[in-house]
């Protein structure tokens, strides 16, 4: 019963397809839409920390920080074009976005 | 040896499940706190692998910031969120045949792959055993990776920037500081010293004569 490469990269394997399940389920809700790509982010970190410890190389967890560096600063560039386009339209359905064409 | 074993399928459920409840949850606050909860389960897999540092760090970005910064929009955004989730049971035959199609792929990678051999001869850099894992991560990452930790500090700069460029807006009703207004101010511009005579006052004010 020892828990191998395999089965973090199971658990992994399945937060990327809840996260892409996410953006498919809630096609309107940009918000849902957000935290799901975090939590494919997080997926991704899963797996390199997972491919780090059990290889015995550090680097894949220096690489996972830079991911979670980048999963913030999206995050927050995110939530702002959100409020900006909120205060725009009055709402933040996803299907009006392509009116702002132009 | 069973309890490393038992604490990761802990994590590990409650990680997925608290997923699933991110993605199908009807109010988005709820959502949100599923994902910190879906995080603080993940640093525990982290640590749990030996990883402690990042573990640390996923709690205080993701929870500290990331997800308060989600629900502050959340609540501040005065939202209808329940037409925002018509379509949920249009969407779901879609999105089960596209994630069921991933979960396959993924599921032949992680039942067919092997670990080449060769790979522990092209370590870039082994984990040492006799420092902790902060430490070791810093011998690196300050060293070796120098230049990816500053390009990180950049976009981490770069998105800091335009998320307050985007959201800062002036009011026109909001008195503010002008700063250069103020230093050109000379003792001309504030006050006018008129000689009053005495008993009349001020009436005549223009009339009075002016103090040189």
């Amino acid at each position: 019963m020892t828990i191998g490469l395999g089965h973090y990269l199971a658990v992994g394997a399945i937060l990327f397809t809840l996260g892409i399940l996410g953006i498919f389920l809630n096609r309107k809700n940009i918000i849902v839409i957000l935290m799901s790509i975090e939590l494919i982010l997080l997926s991704v970190n899963i797996n390199l920390v997972a491919f780090s410890t059990f290889l015995g190389d550090i680097v894949g967890q220096v690489f996972a920080l830079l991911v979670l560096t980048v999963a913030a600063a999206e995050a927050a560039i995110g939530l702002a074009v959100l409020v900006v386009y909120f205060r725009n339209r009055g709402s933040i359905a996803v299907e009006d976005v392509n009116l702002m064409k132009g | 040896m069973i309890l490393p074993a038992l604490f990761f399928y802990l994590f590990a459920a409650v990680c997925v499940a608290s997923a699933v409840m991110v993605i199908v949850s009807r109010n988005p606050v709820h959502s949100v706190l599923f994902l910190i909860l879906a995080f603080v389960n993940a640093a525990g897999l982290f640590i749990l692998m030996g990883a402690e540092f990042l573990g640390m760090i996923l709690i205080v970005v993701y929870v500290g910031a990331v997800a308060v910064l989600f629900l502050f929009v959340i609540m501040m955004l005065d939202v209808d969120f329940v037409e925002l989730r018509e379509g949920f049971i249009q969407y779901l035959p879609v999105g089960i045949v596209i994630g069921g199609i991933f979960m396959f792929e993924l599921l032949l990678v992680v039942g067919a792959w092997v670990i080449n051999p060769q790979v522990a001869k092209t370590i870039t850099a082994a984990i040492p055993t006799n420092v902790s894992n902060t430490e070791a991560l810093g011998l690196v990452l300050y060293t070796k990776y120098i230049h990816y930790f500053q390009l990180a500090g950049m976009v981490l700069l770069v998105a800091m920037i335009g998320a307050i460029v985007l959201t800062l807006r002036h009011k026109a009703n909001v008195k503010r500081q002008n700063i250069n207004v103020q230093n050109a101010r000379t003792p001309d511009m504030a006050m006018a010293l008129r000689r009053v005579t005495a008993g009349q006052g001020l009436q005549d004010a223009d009339a009075a004569e002016w103090v040189k």
